[in-house]
């Protein structure tokens, strides 16, 4: 199907069906209930899922297949976001252009990027991109947001190309030479394909569970579906087996008469693609750039991403996303009330003394959560949830996997 | 004039003489072997050859052209593959997939982007890496993960990935080496076979005596960075000079 083997084909129906059915899988507990919190089914965290999993599908092509860790790939998250954003000031709100200029925009600079990086390997590559990331941020919270008007006019390029700190937003005198200056009631518009609004949604109420169906989403799980795909296509082809030949052995690939070079930096601007891609639909939900984006704790992020779903596999990095957004979303709003109201069955002092242990963990704390289930990963599953899910699946198998993990020892150890 | 022509090579690492004043002529189709002592330079000599390492002074024409100046994978691309001391072969990568990268190599040139079409339709390319492993005999193990192989096997699943790109020049830097008599032999089988089937030209470093008089046509004794003398095996086995630079105190 679509020129997969049937075992990609499967992954990616599946996929299919969990991004297309979210809505209902993601809100599992009946609203008001006191599970209700740990529900992430609504439109603002289901976007992040999905736009997140789009950077960190697209960071795995450049680091699950050749092993280059950058770690200034936020540069071209912001980069996508700014575009997107001229577009929707410029020309008018449709996001199909927007996000068109945001991925050939973080496209070109990426191949600048990628070209200077890529001439050393290791840390100092990743140290090179860190470096280029915070230039990037430099330039959008500052340099770049200094007026270019001139002191007597007040027009487009008054805050500069980034808006500074406050960030790139829309006004009602942006010319959108090709679309509405205004909404109909005076306001601001809207990112919409083709008429259908972004933040337009339906809500289905049954029982007690309310549902609701963002155009938004489903708009941005369609776009993660088809990078899911084309990232399928090239884990399977020939560039994909040249970059993890690069990873195995860049000297034998020399000697084999390959120029690892241009395979490398091919994977950067494609994975700079990626992020811009994930930029652009970031501000196509909200209209909003802002040069936080770029700071070199997001290009971390996605390095955590990756690593925490398994880099180097097809879906590891799609899990990842998910998993970090969901804790970042869910863990970081249960409060100190949330849990006496859980703990209210235990003598007093008891739940005093559970709550003051689980506390540091939950709310600010959940980055210390993270770092806590990052840190085991690491150790004990270097292949991320990925090689969970295998090992877990492994046993429900029994005795079938242990005849076959006997011929499997021979296969790879990742 | 040979298809491999070495003139007045001089090389320098700080004050040490690598090489010093080499003149090699390899003919077309034969078996040429450089012996030399440890450290006589032999493996420099080779790094020269395929744009490791650049000489000082001299030339080195492969084919009536320069290699000097161009990188490893263009010279791969002019015709010249070779074997490592130690095999250097893409270990996280099955058999098979070793095998599909020289195709590549071979068919496309040294970079081109075909990021959406599968390996697997590749038919042609699969086809002839296939014959080339059962040429090898290691076709049962197309589907390994290639790292955890016998050291052997690596050996074997080397030099077949350099055959496979038809090369007019097989390098091999000591192939024998820390190898047990039983896979020497094999290897030595191997590269006669290889002899047999195929117009290749193959210039070999060895210290392995039993293995240079089996499969060279010429050798060049290598001493200290220059060549003692060149000669059949016939000849090369009582030469009183060779007796006494090489022969005499390794065996
Ligand atoms: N990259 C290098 N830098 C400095 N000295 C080197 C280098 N490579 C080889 N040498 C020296 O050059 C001499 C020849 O080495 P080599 O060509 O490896 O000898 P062989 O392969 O014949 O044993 C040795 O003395 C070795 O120490
Ligand atoms: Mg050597």
């Amino acid at each position: 199907m679509l020129g997969l083997e049937k075992k990609d084909a499967t992954l990616l129906l599946i996929v299919f069906g969990l991004t297309m059915l979210a809505p209902f899988l993601l809100n599992p507990f009946p609203e008001g209930s006191a599970m209700a919190q740990f529900n992430a089914g609504y439109p603002d965290l289901m976007q992040r899922f999905v736009i997140f999993g789009i950077f960190a599908i697209g960071f795995n092509i450049l680091f699950g297949l050749t092993g280059y860790l950058s770690f200034g790939h936020a540069a071209f998250l912001g980069i996508g976001s700014y575009a997107a954003m001229w577009m929707f000031k410029l020309f008018g709100m449709n996001v199909i252009p927007a996000l068109a200029l945001s991925v050939v925009m973080s496209g070109l600079f990426a191949v600048l990027i990628g070209y200077v990086s890529l001439r050393r390997s290791g840390i100092y590559f990743s140290i090179l991109t860190l470096a280029f990331a915070m230039m990037s941020y430099a330039l959008a919270y500052s340099v770049l947001a200094t007026d270019m008007d001139g002191p007597d006019r007040q027009g487009l390029l008054q805050k500069g190309l980034t808006g500074g700190e406050t960030g790139l937003q829309l006004t009602l005198q942006d010319p959108r030479i090709l679309g509405q200056k205004a909404a109909e009631d005076g306001n601001l518009p809207v990112p919409n394909i083709f008429g259908l609004e972004m933040r337009s949604s339906a809500e289905l109420e049954l029982g007690n569970w309310v549902f609701t169906f963002s155009a938004g989403y489903y708009f941005s799980a369609v776009v993660m579906l088809i990078a899911f795909y084309l990232s399928i296509r090239i884990f399977r082809s020939p560039f994909g087996m040249m970059l993890r030949a690069i990873k195995s052995n860049q000297q034998r690939l020399n000697y084999t008469g390959l120029n690892p070079k241009p395979y490398t930096l091919a994977a950067f601007v494609i994975s700079g693609m990626y992020a811009g891609l994930a930029g652009g639909l970031m501000a196509s939900m909200d209209p909003l750039a802002g040069p936080e984006r770029m700071f070199w704790t997001a290009s971390g992020e996605v390095v955590l991403m990756t690593i925490l779903g398994g880099a180097g596999t097809l879906i590891g990095p799609v899990l990842g996303a998910g998993a970090i957004k969901y804790m970042e979303n869910i863990l970081s709003k249960i409060n100190s009330d949330i849990l006496h109201g859980w703990f209210a069955f235990l003598p007093d002092g008891l739940e005093d003394f559970v709550v003051a242990i689980i506390y540091p963990f939950i709310g600010k704390g959940w980055h210390l959560t993270l770092g806590l289930i990052f840190m085991a990963v690491v150790i004990f599953l270097p292949g991320g949830l990925v090689e969970a899910g295998q090992r877990v699946a492994r046993m429900f198998r029994g005795k079938k996997a242990e005849d076959d993990s006997k011929s499997a020892s021979t296969e790879p150890a990742e | 004039m040979g298809i491999l022509e070495v003139k007045d090579v001089n090389k320098r690492f700080g004050g040490l003489q690598a090489l010093g004043d080499v003149n090699l002529s390899v003919q077309e189709n034969t078996v040429h072997a450089i012996i030399g002592p440890n450290g006589a330079g032999k493996s420099t000599l080779l790094n020269c050859l395929v744009g490791k390492l650049i000489p000082d002074t001299g030339s080195v024409l492969f084919d009536g052209q320069s290699v000097l100046g161009r990188t490893p994978h263009e010279i791969n691309q002019m015709g010249i593959s070779r074997v490592f001391q130690t095999p250097e072969i893409f270990g996280d990568l099955t058999v098979m997939e070793n095998m599909m990268i020289p195709c590549f190599a071979r068919r496309d040139g040294a970079f081109r982007l075909h990021a959406i079409e599968a390996v697997e339709n590749e038919a042609e390319l699969r086809d002839q890496a296939e014959a080339m492993l059962d040429d090898v005999n290691m076709l049962d193990k197309r589907n390994m993960h290639s790292a955890s192989m016998s050291r052997g096997d690596k050996r074997r699943l080397e030099m077949a990935m350099c055959l496979v790109q038809n090369p007019k020049l097989l390098l091999l830097d000591e192939p024998t080496a820390g190898m047990a008599r039983a896979d020497t032999n094999n290897t030595i089988d191997l590269l006669k076979e290889i002899k047999e089937k195929r117009d290749i030209t193959i210039a070999i470093i060895e210290h392995d005596m039993h293995v240079v008089f089996s499969l060279a046509d010429r050798i060049t004794v290598l001493a200290q960075g220059t060549p003692l003398v060149e000669d059949t095996p016939e000849n090369i086995k009582g030469h009183p000079k060779v007796q006494e630079a090489y022969l005499g105190e390794s065996h």
